[in-house]
């Protein structure tokens, strides 16, 4: 039974998976990226994810707070913060956050704020979508391990140990 | 793309600006083919056709007045010579009436003499209708005459006359006018008039033209005075009078006269002719003419008569009787230049509209020409990019099926999966090949020139297609060329590619035979090519008639389509080649290499009519085909591009059900000895030495397949011999044998081909066991059979009959052959299994390994990716979250080996901080060289941190930047494991090899 649950856990991971693909919110980027992932650094991926979302909502609040200064929106910074967004986003291979940033960044040369204001706002959603999937693809993730766990035991990783 | 985009506008802009100038230039042909100048150019020819109309009747009028004039005066001077005449004639009557009337006494005149004389005198007068003389009788005379001549003097009227002064009776008269005898002239009043004129004047004098007595004819009277001989010399008028006897007077009848005369003229055409007396010049009567007759009164001559009388005169006035005939000729002339110039205007009206319908055509085609250029364009760069787009997701797709087959399936789920990994795999190919020809079309491919070689390349791509022609039972075989340098410089994937085409479209298209590639030096190939094409023309009829019962001189025996790759041509080749073999190595180095590849099945052939097709692209040779044997047939046509681009040609050579032969030449450049030992180096593949000095005998019946076994063997370092059949093997050995006092050194190996051991079976299989049962005094060798397919039956008899040690199967490569032979000869490789077994991605954790790394970039996930990637090759990382925490890491001395570096970061971007780096290394050089050398023994040189930059936009100007500030690399972001390793192996690997040999 514990088998089976195995199984069952590898295969929704990977239907998950590939509707995020499908989807186009992840790219070959975070394959990549999980290949990275192996027995000298267990929990690779779901580190720089979270090390991601960390950064990531860090430059939504400041986007957020330039963008409600309505008189000054130092649009400068807000290609800065982009550019970082962005660069993270390709990173781990968030296609459609990086392409909402790219839209967002198109709209904050143009000093276009109401552009700037509805980009934000997808981008806010865009990142929740990502964020909730990718939790549930580790949660997944987390019990296929515990379940691998009973059936090979393998030492209990922590999560937050970068370096082996 | 925009630069594409861009050069097209350029296109069209330049088009315009040539159509610009035409235009200026066809003004012209515009003005031409304007519809007004048409109508204009009507007008004007209308005109000038009239202009010349009126100039040639013009012409005819003048000559028309010209032949009047002449005729009139013609007439005028007849009429007045005639006239004279006549007039001469009655002055001569009149001296002769005074000479015998009055000298003569009596008279010698009577009546009667006159009338004679005159009546026989008329000729002479023709304009006379008659003369008569009258005598002067003064009123005293009167009754004297009266009676002297018994009638009385009367009037014109016929009575008897009134007193008068003077009376003038006729006294002789002609006959024709005897009517008037004793009539007195003076009484009429013209008569008289002439008479009283006459005698003044003593000349010939005319009366007005009146009608005649009797005729009432119009006429004149002619009157002559008649003298009596005492006249002076030098009369005066009165004396005149005075001396006055008589008038001889005659009327004439002018108008019969004219008629006469005008009769004598006839023939000429009809003129009108009057004759008017204009002593009034305001009431001139008219002496002749038909005034009632029509007659063309716009054309008149006026001829002056002068009939001797200064005291009248007279003219004549000529006139045509028709009107001027309408001129024909001038008429028709003048229409045909109208016509003729009405068709030269339209002639070029319709011209010009021609050309500038042409020239607009010529305009619209170049900008259609230009938009299907541009839309050709656009279509490559469409398939290009929608290709790679395409590619993209389906390698998520792939991926994705390849992790599903990965879970536990149940076998109908993975029968599922793999079929849809199979379809993905072949729409990848497929996609693959449209992008390739979408290149080229686009010119965007550019084949690498890197040194490989060629021969591994070959047994790659027959290790591909090995289990499907195993399946099929085709033997697949490669033969390369001894004079064929083993490393050339070329684009080896391109290479493989169209081998890798032709070979797959050979497997696909034949059941049984063989396929056969042989790469030769395409100098050497030539000459004999071409000999061989002359003989397999001459040949080919009896070739065909034998083919049943031949076994041909190919690798499997069966006939191949070009009789020129049969053993015998490769025979000549090989002995050529070790003639020439010297001369051609020493010449050719470094050079170019031109090579001819063959490509041989024994498949279905090309049909005829699709023969000319075959490199056209998505078509294949019928339809028919592509249902049985799938397949889109772009494969050819993207093969020959790529071989066009290689700088050689491709052929075939094909027969119906007999097969074909593919055959191309490519060009690439020979390599340098050093580049080909550092190449042989970095094959992890290369062929171990340790068979050199090995023999080995081939059985094998047919040449050609031997001599592809030799091959493989020779590239092993293996001296091999043939021999065609088992039994002569026994005999060699038997030979050697008994030579074993002479150390001659035994074959090790024995490899006999499969069908030559079948067909031995019998007596060979005997001798073979019995030989190997004999020999135990001497090391027997070992045995292998070579086959293409084997059944379990056949691999028990061979286990039985001694072929225990092993069975290659075909197609034969060369690390298939040495994995067997060691195997067989039990050759250690555990000594080089360190060497040559590890795999390639073991290779690369090794590379970096001990190696200290610095990431330097602003985002913290970046970093992360980046120094997980890094770790991955065994490096250990450090990250710099900025431009100035790098710098104080990178403070020498420090013991990081290499430094990745972002470009955009805030405050200090990558290439400042470079900038910064390289100074600070230039700085502490010049501190080594300049003493401090024993920090410099231990660096051994000088402190150069290679500096990979990182960044996003892969702009080749962003490349050069980087280079030119020091940096020496180059990394796309986000991160692909093998381009981070390409870029790293660059600096390490030949540390990483060194390194590696150090611990082996």
């Amino acid at each position: 039974m514990l088998g089976l649950s195995l199984d069952q856990l590898r295969a929704d991971m990977n239907r998950l998976l590939a509707l995020l693909f499908h989807q186009g919110v992840l790219d070959e980027q975070f394959l990549q990226l999980q290949q990275l992932q192996d027995e000298s650094s267990p929990n690779f991926v779901s580190e720089v994810v979270n090390i991601y979302f960390h950064e990531s909502e860090k430059l939504l609040r400041n986007l957020r707070a330039l963008l409600v200064d309505k008189e000054f929106s130092d649009y400068k910074k807000m290609g800065i913060h982009l550019n970082q967004f962005m660069g993270s986003s390709s990173s781990i291979g968030a296609q459609r956050v990086r392409n909402v940033c790219i839209a967002f960044r198109a709209a904050c040369e143009q000093n276009n704020r109401a552009g700037c204001l509805r980009a934000l706002e997808l981008l806010e959603y865009e990142y929740c979508y990502l964020k909730n999937k990718l939790h549930e693809l580790f949660q997944i993730e987390q019990q296929r391990i515990l379940a691998g766990a009973v059936r090979y035991p393998v030492p209990q990783q922590h999560p937050n140990n970068p370096q082996v | 793309m925009g630069e594409k985009r861009q050069g097209c506008h350029m296109v069209a802009v330049r088009v315009n600006e040539a159509s610009e100038t035409k235009r200026k230039h066809s003004f012209l042909l515009n003005y031409c083919s304007n519809r007004g100048v048409l109508g204009i150019s009507i007008l004007l020819m209308l005109f000038v056709s009239k202009n010349i109309y009126d100039h040639m009747d013009d012409e005819q009028q003048k000559r028309r007045k010209e032949v009047l004039v002449g005729m009139c005066d013609q007439r005028a001077r007849m009429l007045q010579d005639q006239f004279s005449v006549s007039v001469n004639h009655v002055h001569a009557l009149a001296i002769l009436v005074s000479t015998f009337h009055y000298y003569k006494n009596p008279s010698a005149i009577d009546q009667e003499t006159f009338a004679e004389y005159t009546a026989r005198t008329a000729f002479e007068r023709p304009l006379l209708s008659g003369v008569a003389y009258a005598q002067r009788i003064l009123n005293s005379e009167r009754a004297e005459f009266e009676r002297q001549h018994g009638w009385t003097i009367r009037t014109m009227e016929k009575e008897p006359s009134p007193v008068r002064d003077e009376y003038a009776p006729v006294i002789f008269s002609q006959e024709t006018v005897s009517y008037i005898e004793s009539l007195d002239m003076m009484s009429g009043e013209e008569d008289r008039e002439n008479i009283l004129r006459a005698r003044a004047t003593g000349k010939a004098v005319l009366t007005s033209p009146f009608r005649l007595l009797n005729s009432h004819h119009l006429g004149v009277v002619l009157t002559f005075p008649v003298y009596n001989s005492n006249l002076p010399s030098n009369p005066t008028v009165k004396e005149r009078i005075e001396a006055t006897t008589g008038y001889l007077g005659g009327a004439f009848d002018v108008e019969s006269l004219v008629e006469n005369l005008l009769g004598q003229l006839s023939g000429n055409q009809g003129i009108a002719v009057n004759v008017y007396d204009v002593t009034n010049t305001s009431d001139p009567l008219i002496m002749y003419g038909h005034q009632s007759q029509e007659s063309d009164t716009s054309l008149e001559h006026v001829s002056k008569l002068d009939f001797g009388d200064p005291f009248r005169k007279h003219e004549m006035i000529c006139g045509y009787l028709q009107e001027a005939p309408t001129s024909w000729i001038a008429l028709t002339t003048s229409f045909f230049v109208f016509v003729i110039g009405i068709l030269v205007a339209y002639m070029i009206y319709s011209a010009a509209i021609h050309i500038v319908k042409v020239e607009d055509d010529f305009d619209k085609m170049q900008i259609l020409k230009v938009q299907a250029e541009a839309a050709d364009v656009a279509k490559s760069q469409f398939l290009a990019t929608v290709s790679h787009e395409i590619r993209t997701p389906m390698n998520g797709i792939l991926g994705m099926l390849q992790l599903l087959l990965d879970t536990e399936l149940s076998s109908t789920q993975k029968d599922f999966a793999q079929t849809a990994q199979a379809c993905g795999e072949a729409l990848i190919t497929l996609i693959n090949e449209v992008l390739d020809r979408a290149k080229i079309e686009a010119r965007k491919l550019e084949l690498e020139a890197v040194p490989f070689d060629l021969r591994s390349i070959l047994d790659d791509v027959l290790s591909l297609f090995s289990e499907k022609s195993r399946q099929k039972g085709v033997e697949l075989a490669v033969f390369v060329s001894d004079k064929v340098p083993e490393v050339v410089v070329g684009d080896p994937g391109r290479f493989r590619q169209v081998i890798t085409n032709l070979v797959g479209n050979s497997v696909k298209f034949t059941e049984q035979g063989h396929i056969f590639v042989q790469v030769h030096l395409a100098a050497q190939a030539k000459p004999i090519m071409d000999v061989k094409t002359e003989s397999h023309m001459n040949g080919e009829s009896d070739c065909k008639v034998q083919s049943c019962v031949r076994q041909f001189d190919t690798l499997s025996g069966k006939q191949a389509a070009d009789d020129r790759s049969s053993w015998e041509t490769y025979k000549h080749l090989d002995d050529e080649s070790c003639d020439a073999s010297g001369t051609a190595m020493n010449g050719n180095a470094s050079q170019s290499v031109a090579l001819m590849v063959c490509v041989e099945d024994t498949g279905i052939g090309i049909p005829e009519q699709a023969q000319h097709r075959v490199f056209t692209p998505f078509m294949q040779a019928d339809s028919s085909t592509s249902r049985n044997y799938g397949g889109t047939g772009i494969g050819l046509n993207i093969s020959q591009c790529l071989v066009d681009l290689m700088g050689g040609k491709m052929d075939f050579v094909t027969r119906p059900q007999i097969g074909s032969t593919f055959f191309f030449t490519v060009e690439f450049r020979s390599c340098e000895k050093s580049a080909v030992i550092n190449l042989k180096k970095s094959i992890p593949d290369d062929l171990p030495a340790i068979f050199k000095g090995l023999k080995a005998l081939v059985v094998d019946g047919k040449p050609v397949r031997a001599a592809v076994t030799k091959y493989h063997l020779k590239r092993l370092g293996i001296q091999a011999r043939t021999v065609s059949s088992i039994g002569k093997a026994v005999a060699v050995f038997g030979k050697y044998a008994s030579q074993i006092s002479r150390d001659e050194k035994l074959p090790d190996v024995l490899l006999v081909e499969k069908d030559s051991w079948i067909s031995c079976e019998e007596d060979g299989h005997m001798q073979l066991s019995s030989w190997r049962k004999n020999g135990h005094s001497y090391k027997l060798p070992k045995m292998i059979l070579l086959a293409t397919n084997i059944t379990v039956g056949e691999c028990e008899k061979a286990k039985a009959s001694g072929f225990a040690d092993t069975v290659i199967m075909k197609p034969l490569r060369v690390s298939m052959v040495a994995a067997c032979l060691q195997q067989v000869l039990g050759i250690g490789r555990k000594n080089q299994h360190g060497k040559d077994v590890p795999n390639r991605f073991a290779g690369n954790r090794g590379l970096l390994s001990g190696k200290k790394m610095l990431v330097v970039d602003d985002n913290i996930v970046n970093r992360r990716v980046a120094a997980g990637a890094l770790k991955k090759f065994g490096a250990e990382v450090h990250c710099a979250a900025s431009g100035h925490e790098a710098l104080k890491l990178l403070q020498i001395p420090h013991d990081f080996s290499a430094c990745f570096m972002d470009i955009q970061m805030p405050e200090m971007d990558g290439f400042q901080a470079t900038a910064l780096i390289r100074e600070m290394e230039r700085k502490a050089n010049a501190q080594i060289n300049g003493g401090c050398t024993t920090e410099g023994t231990i660096r051994k040189g000088e402190w150069h941190i290679p500096i990979m930059a990182m960044t996003a936009d892969v702009i080749h100007a962003t490349l050069e930047k980087c280079l030119k500030i020091g940096m020496d690399g180059y990394v796309s972001k986000p991160f692909q494991e093998k381009s981070l390793y390409q870029a790293v192996a660059k600096f390490f690997e030949p540390k990483a090899t060194t390194n590696s040999e150090q611990v082996s």
